[in-house]
């Protein structure tokens, strides 16, 4: 009873969230929208025993992503409306007839029986995403007394190299600074930079 | 000590190595001590290695040796392997011994050559390549060693490349023996599709039990094309003669001692084979004979000093090969190392000549060099007595044993014996007028020539050939035949041909070729040394066409141009033209222009806009789902 | 669990298709960068729920795993393709990607 009162609410905050980031005109709206609906996933999660998933979907997303991007959205310009017209004539017709094809697909497929969301509840024990757990299974595993690497371990260092080329593609993007071509003594740092004939 | 047998090759090798990425850098005279030595260490090593030999004359079955290094194609049977024999040996100290000499020749001959080093390696590189040749146990290596002393030919052949006809004399040398190793290979699928195996222990022994007759023919004609391009026979010689435009020592190491005795020695190797084929022995002898007859009726009219002694290694390769032919391997053999020595020598005194005359290499602008250089003067006269067969040098031990052998044949072979005497009569006149129009009668050379004695590096090594054209013939007079004994365990079970022994025949044949020697010098001494030029220029004109016939070769190179190189210039042209640019540049080009048509096709979804990218991806992904759920998920 | 037995698993997987649709359409519509970028995190959630809902209901805690990865990724996603809007931003003036289409064919 509890869980279904916690799914009700939620999901109302998930959906609302997610309709504030497609339709809200400041994007400033949409990233809060975006914090909400991430912030009722979050319960979720802990609903489903994931503490660990919630704890740091809560601190990567709302900590840290949300926060960076109210920072690009305040670099950018929050004043700079978004132009309402649409450009492409064909994109706003095509995107609805994609959309409507995936909600008259699910539809037959749903009506027709022919899928199910081929879940059958407690198959295995009850599992507890705790930080020990997690952190367990991200190293190592113990089978029969022994120790042997876990099989995310690969994946886990690959992520940490994904995470490292990322910084530093993030870092030289940062220090890029192009001449701008339409106004030439605009900086002075860019000019300076040797080797290049300005 | 054989079992390290892989010494001899190896230490060549590394010099070789050295000279490749440090004879540039050591400079000119320095660059040419490791590749000595290294020549020398092998000769040593092998002259070591062969001790046993001489001790345990008759126990065969010790006396051949594998040497086994690592497994290398053994689905081939093909082992590394080293065989270490009578024969093998015979060859190596040839080939390290004549080779040590003519380095130490080239040091002084190849003085002040931008690329000293360079003709070092190349020259080592040959050492060890041909090493590999002769201590092969089986065909897959000799053919190793086959094709690298082809390419180390083509390298020396062309080493001064900048001369347009050494480039291209260094190009047809490879060509005609790629015609020959055509062959050559053919022979060896045949002997693996026999045999299975390609190792020599296993063909050679006692191969009649495996194959016929006629698949015997076909093998050893085709080894007889192989060894025909290798060692220059008719129809493949016409390389040889152009290959004198490398440098001399290349010309009397590669051209004259070793490489081209590669094919006498692979018939003798294959013995076993050929004993199991008349046609095939008939063959190599009547295509020797024709090729001496041939080269030195050529010889006779050429003008290039080197040229007459490429005609006569051809003619005497020829030689060689009539006796291998009719089974008279030791004779054979003993003709290879005797002419080794003389050819070489004759070779070196000619590099002598044409050093001291600054490049001149025509005989017409030369005479009267006796005086000039002395020590030059005099080993060419023993090598070209040796040559034209006077006793007791080593030419005329050899020589007339081959003959010996071919008279006691018999029947069809007796002609070949009068054409292998009549070549002897020619070998003589043409020897003796390269001496006189050389050494003899009045200087003819121009002005600002100043011929003198080579340095001493030079001759010192034309001397000891000279004292070894002496001596050398005596390891097998038929009064005591040690070559013969020393070779006989490598002929195990192969039907060998022996001189006869009966002293009064011996002697007649003896007495008949060495007037034929005579009368040719005598002929030549008549004509270029006695007659007055106004006699001589009578006496010639009188023959000026076969002369000129001669002069040219017989139009053979102008022959095959026509037959051969022509027609095969036209497909060339044929299928570059129309075949490269038409068929497959039109096929290639077809595929491009049909991509690139498509991609015109195909360019407007490319929109640049990522949203209508994002939108055909969903469309993708929908159309995905939709065609699994109607298979049924 | 007596609520797993009213609120199945299967709602929640309804609720994160909803979620990974309404993503969809605001990825399809706006062409504000920044706009289009939060739908796809809102996308990248959508499919972490259904991870998450799957984990409970098989029991096994790869679902959880998987999440964590999937996590990582976007926060570095989110890093470089904020920088690389930045970096468009500070060239051309604008965050609508209909005005940079020159990488047309």
């Amino acid at each position: 009873m509890v869980e279904l009162i916690i799914f009700v609410l939620m999901g109302a905050v998930a959906l609302g969230g997610a309709v504030a980031v497609v339709k809200a005109r400041n994007p400033v709206y949409g990233a809060m929208g975006l914090m909400a609906a991430l912030f009722a996933l979050a319960v979720f999660y802990v609903v489903h025993l994931a503490h660990f998933v919630a704890a740091v979907q809560v601190i990567v997303y709302a900590g840290a992503v949300i926060t960076l991007f109210l920072f690009v959205i305040m670099f950018v310009g929050v004043d700079r409306a978004e132009r309402l017209t649409e450009k492409l004539a064909v994109q706003r017709p095509a995107a609805l007839a994609v959309l409507a094809g995936v909600l008259a697909l699910a539809g037959v497929l749903v009506i027709t029986g022919q899928f199910d969301w081929v879940i059958t509840v407690g198959e295995g024990a009850e599992v507890r995403g705790t930080v020990e757990e997690i952190g367990a299974n991200l190293i190592s595993v113990e089978e029969g007394g022994v120790q042997r690497a876990s099989r995310w371990l690969l994946p886990f260092e690959a992520t940490s190299l994904l995470l490292i080329v990322a910084a530093v593609g993030a870092v030289s993007l940062a220090f890029y600074r192009p001449r701008r071509k339409e106004e030439p003594d605009d900086e002075t740092a860019g000019a300076d930079r040797p080797g290049r004939p300005s | 000590m054989v079992d390290y047998l892989w010494i001899v090759i190896a230490l060549p090798l590394g010099a070789a190595l050295f000279n490749h990425f440090l004879g540039r850098r050591v400079g000119e005279p320095r660059a040419a001590v490791p590749a000595i030595l290294s020549v020398a260490g092998a000769f040593v090593y092998a002259a070591l290695a062969a001790r046993d030999f001489f001790v345990s004359e008759r126990a065969s079955e010790e006396a051949v040796t594998v040497v086994r290094l690592f497994d290398w194609i053994p689905g081939l049977g093909a082992t590394a392997e080293l065989l270490w024999d009578p024969m093998a040996a015979v060859m190596t100290l040839v080939v390290t011994g004549v080779g040590a000499l003519i380095h130490i020749y080239a040091v002084g001959y190849m003085h002040g050559d931008p690329r000293f080093g360079r003709f070092f390696t190349y020259l080592n590189l040959f050492i060890a390549s041909m090493l590999i040749l002769v201590l092969a146990n089986n065909f897959a290596l000799l053919f190793v060693g086959w094709e690298l002393v082809g390419l180390c030919s083509y390298l020396l052949i062309s080493f001064w490349y900048t001369r347009p006809s050494a480039a291209a004399a260094g190009k047809k040398a490879f060509v005609v023996n790629r015609i020959g190793d055509f062959g050559f290979m053919v022979a060896l699928m045949v002997i693996f599709a026999a045999f299975g195996t390609l190792s020599y222990t296993e063909v050679l022994h006692e191969p009649g039990e495996v194959i016929g007759a006629g698949a015997a023919t076909a093998v050893c004609l085709l080894l007889l094309v192989g060894a025909a391009g290798k060692s220059a026979q008719l129809p493949l010689y016409v390389w040889l003669p152009d290959a004198m435009e490398g440098p001399t020592p290349v010309s009397a190491l590669i051209h004259a001692a070793t490489m081209v005795t590669a094919g006498v020695y692979m018939v003798a190797r294959t013995g076993a084979l050929f004993g199991l084929s008349d046609v095939a022995g008939g063959a190599a002898a009547t295509v020797g004979a024709l090729t001496a007859l041939l080269a030195a009726t050529i010889a006779v009219a050429q003008r290039d000093i080197k040229r007459v002694l490429a005609y006569s290694t051809i003619s005497q390769l020829g030689y060689m090969f009539m006796a291998v032919g009719v089974a008279g391997y030791t004779a054979g053999l003993f003709h290879l190392v005797t002419h080794a020595v003389f050819k070489a020598l004759l070779f070196l005194g000619a590099g002598s000549v044409i050093h001291a005359m600054a490049g001149e290499q025509n005989m017409d602008r030369m005479g009267g060099l006796r005086r000039k250089m002395p020590i030059t003067h005099l080993t060419m006269l023993v090598a070209t007595l040796s040559i034209a067969g006077i006793p007791p040098l080593a030419g005329f031990w050899s020589k007339d044993e081959i003959l010996a052998v071919l008279f006691a044949k018999g029947g069809y072979y007796t002609v070949l014996w009068g054409a292998g005497l009549l070549t002897a009569l020619l070998t003589a006149f043409y020897m003796a007028r390269q001496y006189f129009l050389v050494f003899g009668g009045e200087a003819r050379w121009g002005e600002g020539a100043e011929p003198h004695e080579s340095p001493r590096i030079m001759t010192v090594p034309l001397l000891v050939l000279g004292v070894l054209t002496v001596l050398i013939g005596f390891v097998n007079t038929p009064f005591r035949l040690s070559f013969e004994h020393f070779l006989a365990p490598a002929f195990e079970g192969v039907g060998l041909l022996h001189a006869p022994e009966d002293g009064f025949l011996l002697t007649a044949l003896a007495l008949v070729s060495t007037a034929a020697g005579v009368v040719g010098i005598a002929i030549a001494y008549l004509v270029y040394h006695h007659a007055s030029e106004d006699t001589r220029e009578r006496l010639l004109g009188r023959v000026r066409r076969p002369l000129m016939t001669w002069e040219h070769g017989y139009w053979v190179d102008e022959v095959y141009g026509r037959l051969i190189v022509k027609p095969g210039l036209a497909l060339a042209n044929w299928s570059a033209g129309f075949v490269d640019q038409r068929v497959i540049d039109g096929l290639v080009n077809g595929i491009g222009g049909a991509v690139r048509r498509a991609g015109g096709r195909l360019r407007p979804l490319q929109s640049g806009f990522v949203r209508s990218y994002g939108a055909l991806l969903a469309l993708g992904a929908v159309a995905l789902v939709a065609w699994i759920a109607a298979r049924g998920l | 669990m007596i609520a797993a037995a009213i609120v199945t698993a299967d709602w929640y997987m309804t609720l994160a298709a909803v979620l990974f649709l309404i993503g969809m359409a605001g990825l399809l519509l706006r062409n504000n960068a920044l706009v289009m970028f939060m739908s796809v995190e809102l996308m990248l959630n959508a499919v972490n729920l259904t991870f998450v809902a799957a984990a409970r209901a098989h029991g096994d805690i790869g679902g959880q795993m998987a999440v964590l990865f999937v996590l990582v990724v976007a926060a570095a996603e989110v890093a470089v393709g904020l920088a690389i809007i930045v970096s468009i931003f500070r060239i051309r003036r604008t965050a609508s990607v209909d005005d940079l289409s020159e990488l047309s064919g």
